[in-house]
């Protein structure tokens, strides 16, 4: 019908050419030659300066990677990645280490300056109030292509007791915790991507919160690929001990490229007695073009321990970049009482595909879970929510509760929804609701009727059916992200 | 002023409108009146620019423009307004938002300064208030969960905060209690002025008691076949529409 062929171009002329942040930054860059070998790994982690013990680690991991297969059960195709083809470590050059901000490369600064990140901290006044609209001051760790190039709000957080540094550092400076907790959550053989990130990892942040301790402000990091033919592997590592409390988001952008660019990170979270930890991601690595050439291929492992009792981890995530999308944020809720939490927007347009979830494993008594999952599929993209949710024997009184939703905008993509919930306990109760919805046209001119562009329109009507995950997103980025949802759908959303 | 001339449309290959001529003077309130599937929702949605209506022949202007080139938030933005005869609804987005989000975009849209949410929330309550609607119906999702009755409302609301120069109202009184319906009449009366006109279309002379039309015209087989003034529309309430249709024939 005419109607929809017209509802269907306009969304094709939205997604086309729709990705702001594909600029790419002129920086002199140190890069280990192409390949992977025991060789590479050790350069690595002799550039990072790291102690046997880590570089005993890595090869550790690299070894069991060797015997590892890609996994393929995943809703995803793409052409055999070589792993050979790719650069494992890519730093932007440094004179002599920059001490302060002002000694960091000025197109670094511009191009951060640029993604919107402040890198320079603004000063807060005591006592004084954010103005309306101000963002409350956020402490962000900029992590480009491999390495950490500057840590906010250091000083400040520091006496609040809060170590927040880029894990390379916390290796050096707190080498007892890293080695405590590296691969407690996520061990080095957990899986292909998991092994190989072991094997290579560059940076990422590391955060620490003691006991009693709430983290006086959001913590954040941003990554940004640059560097061609670089496959990044962040490691991020946040342990909250009891009764802390820390609210975590990472952003992650990348230039448009023809070549798919690899990035397999780990992160893992551990959480003590009575601790909370809050894991928000905005995810908008490059997606790749219209016909599906370029942008990242995203396989990353995500897991939250809930070792004590009462703990809680949230995931939150809005995931609207990337070519490619294997991503299951997991909890796994040991702790009596414990709470994991999963709220997510996956977008796919054009070619994209996304194949993402998450799993929670409840060991604990009375452990709780909550999954809300909210996939958009627009143009001829892929979305599967592919989710597990495991009650161990001991799991007396285990709650579930799962919702998946998915909306379709035209009628070339697919949607998918592949829940396992596997119950070994008769106390516990899940429950599982889904449904799949389109954006009607009479809802696009209802609203065009009542003044709003096509885009608005599209833009109001995605940002409704993603309510539920988006209240969940910390104040500051939910606008970020409802800004996001409206760009890359506006193309892809017609 | 509405000007409508010898306009034609239809759907797929129906053809629906089969050439009207309305004219509806600034200021004016004219009611539509007609049998089921006669092409009186059609008119609206042509008027209003829905996809999927082919228009074959004719013109409709508006203050001059030309309708039927504008995008729909054009026309919205130049004042016309169309309660629909079925409210959609949109799951998720509150009604305040999407309310403001709408004026916004037509005040930007005519060069006019914006509101503040505290700008909006005050007139809106205020209307509200006039209308003597529920408190709430701001904070629940666009039509969502909302009773037949509750939705006629809605548009009427939405009618009174984004104060159009020209509304179509189809069948807002249709399935409304006595005190609804004249919410309804409230809403209109309250725009009547020199520079408002309206097109009221229903199937009840009732309304027409609350809402005195200037003009009463008979839509039957895509054609207005007869226009008279307001007590055309109790000649049909006693004779129903049979006689008109075959007098016209
Ligand atoms: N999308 C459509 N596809 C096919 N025919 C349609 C479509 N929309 C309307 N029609 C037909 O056009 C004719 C006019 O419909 P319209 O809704 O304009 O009537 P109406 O006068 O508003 O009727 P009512 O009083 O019942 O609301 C009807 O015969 C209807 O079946
Ligand atoms: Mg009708």
């Amino acid at each position: 019908m005419a109607a929809v062929t017209e509802t269907l171009d306009t969304v094709a002329a939205v997604t086309e050419g729709g990705y702001k942040w594909g600029f790419s930054t002129d920086i002199e860059m140190d890069m280990a030659p192409k390949g992977l070998n025991e060789d590479i790994v050790r350069l690595i982690s002799e550039r990072k300066g790291e102690p046997a013990w880590l570089l005993e680690w890595r090869l550790k991991s690299y070894a069991a990677w060797l015997k590892m297969e890609e996994p393929s059960w995943a809703k995803v195709q793409h052409a055999p990645i070589d792993y050979q083809d790719l650069h494992y470590y890519a730093a932007p050059k440094k004179k002599a280490g920059p001490k302060s901000l002002d000694e960091v490369d000025p197109a670094l600064l511009a191009m951060y300056e640029k993604l919107g990140i402040p890198l320079r901290e603004r000063a807060i006044l005591a006592g004084v109030e954010p103005e309306e609209g101000e963002r409350p001051p956020v402490a962000v760790d900029a992590v480009f292509d491999s390495v950490s190039v500057a840590t906010t709000f250091k000083d400040t957080l520091a006496k609040a007791g809060v170590i927040f540094c880029p894990i390379s550092e916390a290796v050096h400076s707190h080498p007892d915790l890293v080695k405590q907790y590296l691969g407690s959550v996520v061990p080095a053989g957990d899986n292909y991507f998991a092994a190989l990130n072991s094997a290579v990892f560059s940076d990422g942040s590391f955060v620490f919160i003691p006991k009693g301790v709430r983290c006086p402000m959001e913590l954040s990091t941003y990554f940004r690929i640059n560097a061609r033919n670089t496959g990044q592997f962040e490691r991020t590592l946040i342990v909250v001990e009891d009764g802390g409390y820390v609210s975590y988001l990472e952003g992650c952008t990348a230039p448009q490229r023809d070549e798919n660019q690899l990035h397999a990170a780990v992160v893992e979270l551990v959480a003590m007695t009575d601790a909370t930890i809050k894991y928000s991601t905005v995810q908008n690595w490059y997606p790749g073009d219209a016909d599906g050439k370029g942008g990242i291929y995203n396989f990353v492992t995500k897991r939250g321990a809930c070792r004590g009792a009462r703990s809680k981890i949230s995931w939150t995530q809005v995931e609207t970049g990337s070519a490619i999308t294997w991503k299951y944020p997991s909890c796994i809720l040991q702790g009596d009482d414990s709470v994991g939490e999963f709220y997510s927007v996956a977008v796919t347009t054009n070619r994209q595909q996304a194949d993402t979830g998450t799993k929670m494993i409840h060991i604990g008594k009375n452990t709780r879970s909550t999954i809300v999952s909210k996939g958009i599929s627009a143009g001829r993209s892929d979305n599967t929510y592919r989710g597990l949710v495991r009650i161990m024997k001991n799991a007396d009184g285990a709650r579930n509760f799962t919702q998946c939703d998915s909306l379709l905008i035209g009628d070339q993509c697919g949607a998918h929804t592949v829940p396992y919930i596997e119950s070994r306990n008769p106390t516990a109760k899940t429950e599982h609701e889904a449904t799949t919805s389109k954006i009607a046209d009479d809802q696009l001119f209802y609203c065009r009727q009542r003044g709003l562009s096509q885009e608005d329109a599209v833009g109001l009507i995605v940002n409704g059916f993603c309510k539920d995950v988006l209240k969940e997103l910390p104040m500051e980025f939910a606008v970020e992200a409802q800004k996001l949802l409206a760009v890359s759908l506006e193309g892809s959303v017609g | 002023m509405l000007e409508i001339k010898g306009l034609r449309a239809g759907i797929e290959d129906k053809e629906i409108l089969k050439g009207i001529d309305l004219v509806v003077p600034t200021g004016e309130v004219h009611a539509i009146m007609g049998p089921n599937g006669s092409g009186k929702s059609t008119l609206s949605y042509v008027l209003s620019g829905r996809d999927g209506y082919e228009v074959t022949g004719g013109s409709a202007t508006f203050d001059g423009a030309d309708l039927l080139e504008m995008e729909p938030e054009v026309r919205a933005a130049a004042g016309l307004f169309l309660a629909f005869q079925y409210p959609v609804e949109l799951p998720g987005v509150g009604n305040a938002n999407f309310l403001r989000t709408a004026l916004n975009a037509q005040r930007r849209a005519r060069g006019e300064a914006e509101l503040d949410a505290v700008q909006f929330l005050k007139m809106a309550r205020a209307e509200i208030k006039r209308l003597s609607m529920a408190d709430d119906m701001l904070k629940r999702n666009v039509n969502v969960g909302f009773s037949g009755g509750e939705k006629k409302r809605n548009e009427v609301l939405q009618m009174a905060i984004l104060r159009p120069k020209l509304a179509i109202l189809d069948e807002t009184d249709s399935g409304l209690d006595i005190d609804a319906l004249k919410i309804v009449a409230d809403g209109v009366n309250a725009l009547r002025s020199p520079t408002f006109s309206a097109l009221v279309i229903t199937h009840y002379q009732r309304l027409l008691d609350y809402i005195v039309p200037d003009r009463v015209h008979v839509l039957a087989g895509g054609r207005i076949i007869r226009s008279g003034g307001p007590e055309l529309a109790h000649e049909l309430e006693a004779n129903g529409y049979a006689a008109v249709v075959a007098e016209a024939a």
